[in-house]
C-alpha cells in the first residue's frame, strides 16, 4: 500500500534505459516518503530481470509472464496494470514517455480516474494547500513540465486521486545503480482474472524493427542545427563540422518541421534529451522546447546572428555570426590546432 | 440498404505554438495568447486525411469532425468541410472550462455516445499540450480498442481495420475490430488541400450559436440547407455527469506556472573573426572538450 510503482519497459528482452532512470528517481521518491519501490514487469520470459531491477533500487518486482504480453499490445498491458494498481494501491505510478508508455498510461489513468502528467522534466515531493478548499497536503508529487510549446513551466499536482501518475522521457533523469542492491523480491501477478478475451482483439500481423542508425544519445559531441541554418543544403555544413569533430548531428524542432533534416535527430521536449560533453548550437534561437533537451550539456557553444537570442543566456560561448561564416572557420582552426 | 459507416474525426483548434514570435510574449513575460494564430492542430489534419481515405475505400461512409472549444473553433469544422468532411459537431460551453485531459476525454466521450460512430480518428497529440492522452482516454471511456501512431491505412471493411503503425524503431501492422479509436502520426499522409467548389458551398456553414447571431436572410438560407448547419452541443445536450466536467472533473491541478526566464550565466561573447574562433578551438582542444 502507498508504495511507488515503476512500469518496466522491455525491448528485445532488455530493460529500456528510461525504466532504469525511473527506478533511480523512484528510489529517491520512495526514500523521501518512507515507502517501498516496486517494479512492474509485464512481458514474456522476463523473470530473470529481477536482479538488474534490484540493482537500481526495486524492493519488489511484480511479474506477469506470458506470451500474450509480447510484443506489447495496449489492452492486455492496461488490464494488468489497472488490476495490479487496484490491488496494491500505490500512491505514485511512473511510466516512460516512450511510444509504449504514451500509448497505454493515459488509458490506465482513465480507467482509474486518476490524473496523468505527460513528459515531466522533474519530479519532487512537496506540500500543497488547495487554494479553494484550504485543505493541506503533506507530501504530494510535484509533476513539473514545460507547457504551451515550452514557453511556460507548469507544476502539476494531483491532490485527491491515486495513484499520482506521470510519464518521463528517456534521458531526462539520471540512472544510477545502488552500491548495495535492494531486495528485488519477485511476486507473481495473478493476471488471469484481470485480462478479458476482448483485450486480445487487436492482432499484430507484421512487425519490423529497424536498427538504430543515428546515435545522438550516446554522442559526446553534438552539433545541432536550427531554423537559422536556413536550408537542407545549409545543414550540410552542420554535418561537416560534426564529422570533423567526431560528433553527431542534432536539430531543433523548427529545423525538423522545416524539413532540413530527419525527425530522429530532434532534440528537445518533444525529441531526445542529451547531455554531451560539448553542444554546438548553430542557428538555434533557444526556445525552452529545445533547451529542455540539451541544457544539461557540459559545455554549450552557440552560433547565432542575433546576440540577444535566448540561447546565448545558457551558452558558455556565444559567437555572434552566421553559420555559413563561422562553421568553415571552426573546421579550419580545429584542423590546424588538433593532432 | 447497406449500412453507412460513420467516421468521426476528433480535432482541436490550437494556438500556433510553433511560431512564437517576439510579440507573443507580453512585457511582463507572460504568453500573449491573442497574438498567436489559432490553427487546425497539425496532426488532426493527418487524421482527417486518413478518415477521408477510409471513406474513399468504403464508399458508403460519412466523415464528421468533432471539436470541443469556443464558438470560433467552428472555423476548423468549416476548414475540414472545405477539404472533404461532410459536416461537424461543436461541443461548447463554460462547463468545460479548465478541463485537464481526463475531463476533456470524458466530455468528448459523452458527445461521441450521442453521435455513435463506427470509427473515431484523431491526431496523435495537440501542439499546445503535446500530451497524446485524449485519444487513448476516449477509447477507454467508450471501452473501445485503440491503435495509436497510425501511419497508413492498409485495409478497411465494415467489421475491421488494418493499420500500419509507427514504433519507436520500426513499424507494425495491426488488425483491430470496429468500432475502434485510431490516432494518427505526423508521418502519415498529408491532408488533401481545399477543394474550390466545396469552399464556395461550405463557407456559409454556421454552428447553432453563430446562426442565432446571423441576420434573417442568412438564417433562412441555412434553414433550407441542413448540410450547412454545424451541430452544436451544449453540455446538457450530451447528458454528462456534471462532476466529471471542467475543473471539478480534473484530477490534476496546476499548482504553479512560471514563465520561462533564462538564467543568465557567464557567457563569453565572441565575434565571428578568425582570431576569436581560433582562440575558441584552441581552448576546447586544450581542455580536452575536443579531441
Amino acid at each position: 500500500m502507498n508504495n511507488v510503482f515503476v512500469y518496466i519497459e522491455i525491448e528485445d528482452r532488455e530493460i529500456a534505459d528510461v525504466s532504469l532512470e525511473l527506478l533511480t528517481k523512484g528510489r529517491e521518491l520512495a526514500n523521501t516518503l518512507g515507502v517501498k519501490l516496486e517494479a512492474v514487469v509485464i512481458g514474456k520470459d522476463v523473470e530473470g530481470l529481477a536482479p538488474e531491477l534490484a540493482k537500481y533500487g526495486a524492493d519488489t518486482v511484480w511479474v506477469a509472464d506470458n506470451e500474450i504480453f509480447a510484443p506489447f499490445r495496449t489492452l492486455p498491458h492496461t488490464a494488468v496494470m489497472v488490476g495490479l494498481i487496484q490491488q496494491e494501491k500505490p500512491q505514485i505510478a511512473l511510466f516512460g514517455a516512450t511510444p509504449v508508455g504514451r500509448d497505454f498510461a493515459p488509458r490506465v489513468s482513465s480507467a482509474l480516474h486518476s490524473g496523468l502528467t505527460a513528459d515531466c522534466t522533474e519530479l519532487v515531493i512537496g506540500e500543497h494547500k488547495d487554494a479553494k478548499t484550504g485543505k493541506e497536503y503533506d507530501s504530494l508529487l510535484y509533476q513539473i513540465r514545460p507547457a504551451f510549446g515550452g514557453n511556460i513551466i507548469a507544476t502539476i499536482v494531483n491532490p485527491e486521486c491515486r495513484p499520482q501518475m506521470a510519464t518521463v522521457r528517456e534521458g531526462v533523469m539520471r540512472k544510477e545503480a545502488l552500491t548495495t542492491p535492494a531486495a528485488g523480491e519477485v511476486k507473481n501477478i495473478d493476471w488471469k482474472p484481470m485480462v478479458k478475451d476482448t483485450d486480445l482483439a487487436v492482432r499484430i500481423v507484421e512487425r519490423h524493427i529497424e536498427e538504430r542508425k543515428i546515435n545522438i544519445k550516446g554522442a559526446s559531441i553534438i552539433v545541432a542545427g536550427g531554423y537559422g541554418v536556413g536550408s537542407k543544403e545549409g545543414f550540410q555544413l552542420v554535418h561537416e563540422l560534426a564529422d570533423v569533430l567526431g560528433g553527431e548531428v542534432g536539430a531543433s524542432r523548427a529545423a525538423v518541421d522545416a524539413g532540413f533534416t530527419e525527425h530522429e535527430r530532434q532534440i528537445g521536449q518533444t525529441g531526445i534529451t542529451v547531455r554531451p560533453k560539448l553542444y554546438i548550437a548553430c542557428g538555434i534561437s533557444g526556445q525552452i522546447q529545445h533547451t529542455a533537451g540539451m541544457d544539461g550539456s557540459a559545455m554549450i557553444v552557440s552560433i547565432n546572428t542575433d546576440p540577444a537570442a535566448p540561447i546565448t543566456k545558457i551558452a558558455d560561448y556565444a559567437i555572434t555570426g552566421s553559420v555559413e561564416e563561422v562553421i568553415p572557420k571552426m573546421i579550419k582552426y580545429y584542423k590546424q590546432n588538433s593532432k | 440498404m447497406e449500412k453507412v459507416t460513420k467516421i468521426v474525426v476528433m480535432a482541436k483548434q490550437v494556438p500556433d505554438t510553433r511560431n512564437v514570435g517576439k510579440d507573443a510574449m507580453t512585457a511582463e513575460g507572460t504568453v500573449n495568447r491573442a497574438a498567436l494564430a489559432a490553427i487546425f492542430n497539425p496532426e488532426d489534419l493527418n487524421a482527417l486525411e486518413m478518415a477521408l481515405q477510409m471513406k474513399d475505400t468504403l464508399g458508403n461512409a460519412t466523415v464528421h469532425v468533432l471539436t470541443m472549444g469556443p464558438q470560433r473553433a467552428a472555423d476548423i469544422i468549416r476548414e475540414a468541410m472545405f477539404r472533404g468532411a461532410d459536416g461537424g459537431y461543436l461541443l461548447s460551453g463554460k462547463e468545460f472550462a479548465g478541463s485537464d485531459t481526463l475531463a476533456t476525454s470524458y466530455a468528448l466521450s459523452c458527445a461521441l455516445r450521442k453521435i455513435n460512430p463506427d470509427i473515431i480518428v484523431a491526431g496523435r497529440q495537440a501542439i499546445d499540450g503535446d500530451t497524446a492522452q485524449v485519444g487513448p482516454q476516449v477509447a477507454e471511456k467508450l471501452d473501445l480498442p485503440q491503435v495509436t501512431y497510425a501511419e497508413e491505412l492498409v485495409a478497411i471493411n465494415d467489421r475491421e481495420i488494418t493499420i500500419k503503425r509507427r514504433l519507436e524503431r520500426g513499424s507494425e501492422v495491426v488488425v483491430a475490430p470496429l468500432p475502434a479509436v485510431i490516432t494518427v502520426n505526423a508521418s502519415a499522409k498529408e491532408c488533401r488541400p481545399r477543394n474550390a467548389k466545396r469552399v464556395m458551398k461550405f463557407k456559409y456553414a454556421l454552428a447553432t450559436s453563430e446562426l442565432a447571431a446571423a441576420d434573417d436572410k442568412r438564417r433562412a438560407f441555412i434553414d433550407e440547407r441542413s448540410c450547412l448547419h454545424i451541430v452544436e452541443f451544449a453540455a446538457a445536450d450530451v447528458d454528462p455527469d456534471p462532476t466529471q466536467l471542467g475543473l471539478s472533473g480534473s484530477p490534476t491541478k496546476v499548482k504553479k506556472i512560471e514563465n520561462v526566464v533564462f538564467q543568465a550565466k557567464e557567457a563569453k561573447t565572441l565575434t565571428a573573426d578568425d582570431k576569436d574562433i581560433e582562440a575558441l578551438m584552441q581552448e576546447l582542444i586544450a581542455s580536452h572538450t575536443l579531441g
